[in-house]
């Protein structure tokens, strides 16, 4: 099991509350894994602690117990072998684009000459799309530039693992449409590590190799990890003639809708063992997910069609 | 379109000034007949030039030669109690500089610990809110009995009036710099010294020039007050020492010159604040 790059063992967070008295975990019981070169999305509803994990991940947050080991080493506090990606950007304002991605590589090498920085993150923010835009200031950028700025400077530092939380949930969709193209290719390209939040149920199943499902929040768990089983070689404009994708698709909504909900109290421990999630492939003819009813859950034959139109 | 609007209100401006000075020379214009009549012209006789100073608020014109006078020879020194008000400006400018710089040598690491730490912020607060708003003026006493010497008594009177607005607004904007650009900080494993300088102080630099430009307004302020109590030079010992000559169209020239010297202060802060704002 310690083969893998990155290893979450038993995770859990409790967040203390006002009153002195325990809070409810907002997760417990994760585990997952995540190999070399994988691209993973975890998908679940607000509130399910879908940051909280990325940020252990980071190591901005501590989480209450589990482990988490990258590399054969304890995630303990930040680290320049993570690269992050901030929902809002989060770049320097007073810094230029170069002078944010600069800002970065320095710490990661502080020996580098300057142009030696300058090169590598030019190249960086050429690879982005932004070879133009170097010495302008992110007030005068667009929101979805700004976001590239942010992806060409967790590429930058070359980290072992990307994380991304939610990256591009501000942006319009044709904007989002154009960066998720680009991440795509730097990815296949780098065979990067990715770990990534996302709301969007197609930009999973367009980036990722796997998709973590999480169930509702508190005791959030993972419920289900879906394989994503078409080739890796997709695009935005291609991915939806693949007869795998409506059926990964409806999978995932129908997770969303009617099943995340499910997993919370005891009776959940009748049909899942947190320790060892499901590995679904849905997109697989023949080979259907198990998928599990309970009593008080109304099968939803109508939502195909609701997803279908 | 702009420069319409501010030729235009340029025009207003003259013409309040125009309006102000004809209002102001009305007022003041002597009463021939009843003013000088008997014993009380030649009493007026005999004080010779004293008598001009006595007899009522001084018009336009009489402001205006004493403007002429004194800008016409900034920098002479005729001893203690005449000296050009070049030299008396300079003598103010001096111990505001130096009482504001030793209020941001104090204010800025201080105001940065403070806003870093929660801790320290609990600490120091009760202090900072009972110090602050103790008017400045009121330490003078102390100041002179434990510095003996006016001329550094006044100093720390700048010092000690300065010093609050820029610990406040250090401190807080230290404390407030965006989490998300302190978490970029963290993620590169960027060292303590380098994030205080290179993220936390940009980020907070407007916050921190807006409280440096409230002290130096409250600083100058000050200094004229305290030159007063404790004389000897400057621009506030000046004004002390003309309304003790009864001379008006003095003081009404030395206000005057405090507003403007003020105004150039203010405009000064405000150019640097513009320097280090970030636009989002």
């Amino acid at each position: 099991m310690s083969a893998h790059f990155l290893s979450i063992e038993a995770l859990k967070k409790v967040y203390p509350s006002d009153s002195g008295e325990p809070n409810p975990p907002v997760f417990e019981d994760i585990h997952f894994h995540i190999d070399k070169g994988e691209f993973v999305c975890i998908i679940g509803h607000s509130g399910c602690g879908k940051t909280t994990i990325l940020n252990v991940l980071a190591g901005l947050e501590e989480a209450t117990a589990g482990d988490a080991i990258m590399d054969g080493r304890e995630v303990k506090g930040p680290s320049l072998d993570r690269g992050v990606v901030f929902q809002s950007h989060a770049l320097m304002p007073w810094m230029s684009v170069l002078g944010n991605v600069a800002f970065a590589v320095k710490s990661k090498w502080p020996e580098w000459s300057k142009d030696k920085i300058t090169a590598h993150c030019t190249g960086y923010l050429e690879m982005v799309g932004l070879g133009e835009a170097i010495h302008r200031k992110p007030a005068e950028l667009s929101g979805g530039m700004k976001q590239r700025v942010g992806i060409a400077r967790a590429f930058a530092i070359q980290p072992k693992m990307l994380l991304l939380d939610e990256p591009f949930g501000a942006l319009d969709a044709l904007t989002r449409g154009t960066i998720q193209d680009e991440l795509l290719k730097i990815v296949q390209a780098t065979h990067q590590t990715v770990f990534m939040i996302t709301h969007d149920v197609d930009e999973a199943i367009l980036l990722a190799d796997k998709i973590l499902l999480m169930s509702n929040g508190p005791h959030a768990k993972i419920a289900e990890i879906v394989e994503v089983t078409m080739p890796r070689d997709r695009t935005r404009a291609g991915i939806h003639h693949d007869p795998q994708y409506y059926k990964i698709r409806n999978h995932l909504v129908d997770f969303l809708v009617n099943r995340s909900k499910t997993y919370a109290g005891a009776e959940a421990e009748t049909f899942h063992d947190a320790k060892n999630p499901p590995v679904v492939q849905p997109g697989l003819d023949g080979e259907r997910p198990p998928v599990v009813l309970l009593p008080t859950e109304k099968p939803a034959p109508q939502l195909k069609q609701v997803i279908n139109h | 379109m702009p420069s319409k609007l501010s030729l235009h209100a340029a025009l207003i401006s003259i013409l309040i000034f125009a309006i102000f000075l004809g209002a102001w020379q009305l007022a003041t214009q002597p009463k021939e007949s009843s003013a000088l009549v008997g014993a009380n012209a030649e009493y007026a006789a005999l004080m010779g030039k004293g008598a001009e100073k006595t007899d009522g608020f001084p018009p336009p014109i009489k402001v205006a030669r004493a403007f002429v006078e004194y800008l016409s020879d900034p920098f002479y020194d005729k001893g203690p109690n005449d000296k050009g008000i070049g030299i008396q400006l300079a003598h103010s400018l001096g111990r505001v500089g130096l009482g504001f710089l030793l209020a941001v040598i104090v204010a800025l690491p201080l105001g940065f610990a403070i806003g870093m730490s929660p801790l320290l912020f609990r600490a120091f607060n009760p202090f900072i809110q009972v110090l602050k708003p103790i008017s400045p003026l009121a330490w003078m006493p102390l100041a002179l009995y434990s510095l003996k010497d006016s001329s550094i008594s006044g100093i720390f009177v700048i010092f000690i009036c300065s010093i609050w607005p820029m610990l406040i607004n250090t401190a807080f904007g230290v404390a407030s710099v965006r989490r998300d650009w302190i978490n970029v900080a963290r993620t590169l494993e960027v060292n303590p010294l380098r994030k205080a300088f290179l993220v936390i102080l940009p980020a907070a630099a407007p916050t921190i020039l807006t409280g440096m430009r409230i002290s130096m307004g409250i600083a100058w302020l000050v200094i004229v007050a305290a030159e007063m109590l404790v004389g000897g030079t400057g621009i506030g010992y000046f004004v002390w020492n003309e309304w003790n000559n009864l001379a008006l169209p003095n003081v009404i020239f030395a206000v005057v010159m405090i507003g403007l010297v003020g105004m150039v202060l203010d405009m000064f802060f405000g150019w640097l604040q513009k320097l280090v704002t970030y636009r989002e």
